[in-house]
């Protein structure tokens, strides 16, 4: 190799020394990489500083819009006509209600269709059916779920409820829970299991005691993201528990939410109804991202 | 003794049958309540499908004083807006993945990637809100006039940036949906280019190649499907996101040329309209077929980009 670089001077004899002209074309060349490799690395890097400026901005705005209209009244007055002092109770109760019961009904049946993804089915052609569906149901547009449920709970039954708000929240909660069950179970090693059979355990023991145990942190985390991604749906509520600008907890009357009445408030002309969508804006965003980033950091699963 | 143990063994494995029964119908639970959606969309659209027929697709009216509905506008809409975020986000999102799998030191690399995916927690009506009120009024006051005023004149492209700058419209929603997906895609190529052997990389470097090189000659041919698939996920987000987009498109039943012009998607328009869509009529059994046919577009989005994604990131 060196012998041939060594020789390649020789090999143009007279006229331009070929070395020479190699050399310039190869410094060119070199030239040429190291500056796109720049150019390509600082388009990188400004691209990641864009999507940083947009999460920080969105941030930015809440706090500066929202931190000045919280107040004890926000907490303890229901929503009420404009100029008169409302506050979001009611919402934030709504929200509360709806959100814990949806998360309640929707994780079983999550972690149920997890379990046997993960344990029953890897392979069978149901299995990889109901893991595709069920990968497509997670990113389904939620507002379809909210006519869906409109079409089965709210029109046969002749009205808005918060009932039917559950119902549409718990069929987002499903597939999320779904997700992180499987991919959970999937990471537990297979002598885990082996031991608990060698025991003489059934495998429905080993695998609500053993695996579920095991897979805790991963499972928790998933049920944490499942809150979070339903407490700012909007869409779905829209048809099915509708808002309610009054105090209510009957589960069969039409119910407040907070995502549906920053809807309502923030395309209002009242100032203090937009004042009061940003504070709902601000303590639903916190909410969440405050549960994201206990998912994510606390229960970081062990890899 | 011997009673004992069969005893024992039938009763687990009557446990064992139960919970694999039970783990099973919830699994044809998920199957019947996918087909139970599709199905009672079409029921509620069939109405509208049998009153206007395949026309339905094409025509550009929503009237609701002459009952005469057609999804022609919501269409183009959904479909322009979705696509033109892709093609901003697209760009920004590979510039994240590479950042942090191949360029960022490895301390800032969590921190930035949860800040990433942060930004993808964020609800969607919080998107609709902060576009609302603070991009809306730097779109109409300062990028609209700005492109108007300079290209507006040009032919033919020149029709792309015409119209009143109102802030709201196509482009500023497509903005707004290309924010909202840009996490998603970022971080589907992030962990499929973390599924490149390091050996395949390092034997990149080892001939002298640069990262941009190692990127584009060994991990962008290596992941391309799975890119590909990447970026359809964020398409099936796009196509059905509601509350952004509502907030900031202008609402208007108008296909227009201009990037500025406002118009509506099928989200946008079912949210919009189905309060003031009595039980029962033709408006809302137009409604409920929208609905069916962007079930039926991000399905096939969706679906496709599963398929693509299935052999690198579960």
């Amino acid at each position: 190799m060196s012998a041939s670089l060594a020789s390649s001077p020789a090999a143009h004899p007279g006229g331009i020394p070929g070395g020479a002209r190699d050399h310039s074309v190869a410094e060119r060349l070199s030239r040429r990489r190291a500056r796109s490799n720049m150019i390509a690395k600082v388009l990188c890097f400004i691209a990641t500083a864009i999507a940083l400026v947009f999460l920080t901005a969105i941030l930015g705005t809440l706090f500066w819009l929202g931190f000045k209209g919280i107040g004890l009244h926000v907490f303890t007055n229901v929503t009420r006509p404009p100029g008169s002092e409302g506050g979001l109770i009611n919402a934030i109760v709504g929200s509360l209600i709806q959100t814990v019961l949806g998360v309640v009904i929707g994780t079983p049946i999550g972690l149920l269709v997890g379990t046997y993804l993960a344990e029953y089915a890897r392979t069978s052609t149901l299995g990889n059916t109901v893991r595709f569906v069920s990968d497509v149901l997670l990113s389904a547009p939620s507002i379809l779920i909210g006519l869906f449920v409109y079409q089965v709970l709210v029109a046969p039954f002749g009205g808005f409820s918060g009932i039917a708000g559950v119902a549409a929240l718990a069929v987002i909660v499903i597939p999320i829970v779904v997700r992180t069950t499987e991919d959970m179970l999937q990471l537990i090693p297979a002598s885990l299991r082996e031991a608990a059979v060698a025991l003489g355990a059934p495998k429905w023991k080993a695998i609500v005691q053993i695996c579920y145990r095991a897979a805790l942190n991963g499972i928790a985390t998933g049920i944490l993201l499942a809150i979070a991604r339903v407490a700012g749906e909007t869409a779905p509520l829209l048809f099915t528990s509708l808002g309610n600008l009054n105090w209510s907890v009957d589960m069969t009357a039409p119910m407040s939410s907070l995502p549906v009445t920053i809807y309502q408030y923030a395309g209002s002309p009242f100032d203090d109804w937009v004042q009061l969508a940003w504070v709902g804006a601000l303590l639903i965003t916190f909410g969440v991202l405050a549960l994201n980033i206990i998912a994510r950091v606390v229960l970081r699963p062990r890899s | 003794m011997s009673d004992a143990a069969s005893t024992a063994t039938s009763t687990s494995s009557f446990g064992d049958r139960i919970f694999a029964q039970v783990a099973r119908a919830a699994g044809v639970f998920v199957l019947l309540l996918l087909g139970a959606i599709i199905v009672s969309l079409f029921l509620g659209g069939l109405p509208a499908f049998r009153a206007f027929g395949v026309g339905f697709l094409t025509n550009a009216d929503w009237d609701p004083v002459q009952n005469v509905f057609g999804a022609a506008v919501p269409i183009y809409g959904t479909l322009i807006t979705s696509v033109l975020a892709i093609v901003l986000a697209v760009p920004l999102a590979f510039g994240c993945a590479f950042y942090l799998t191949e360029l960022a030191p490895n301390w800032v690399r969590g921190p930035i990637g949860t800040a990433i995916e942060l930004l993808a927690a964020v609800p969607s009506i919080i998107y609709g809100m902060w576009g609302f009120f603070i991009i809306v009024p730097i779109m109409g006051d300062i990028v609209q006039p700005f492109f108007i005023d300079n290209f507006g004149d040009i032919p033919i492209i020149g029709a792309l940036f015409q119209g009143p700058p109102f802030g709201t419209g196509i482009f500023t929603s497509a903005l707004i949906l290309a924010v909202m997906i840009l996490p998603f895609i970022a971080a589907t190529m992030r962990d499929v280019f973390n599924t490149v052997p390091a050996v395949f990389k390092e034997s990149a470097y080892g001939v002298g190649c640069t990262t941009w090189e190692v990127m584009r000659s060994i991990v962008i041919p290596y992941t391309r499907v799975s890119v590909v698939g990447g970026i359809m996920l964020g398409l099936g987000r796009a196509l059905g996101e509601t509350m952004a987009v509502t907030f900031v498109i202008g609402n208007t039943n108008r296909i227009s040329t201009s990037l500025f012009g406002p118009g509506n998607t099928i989200a946008s328009i079912v949210a919009l309209e189905f309060p003031e869509s009595p039980a029962g009529s033709v408006k809302l059994a137009s409604l409920l077929a929208l609905g069916f046919l962007l079930f039926v577009i991000s399905f096939i989005v969706l679906a496709i980009s599963r398929l693509l994604l299935r052999t690198k990131v579960k």
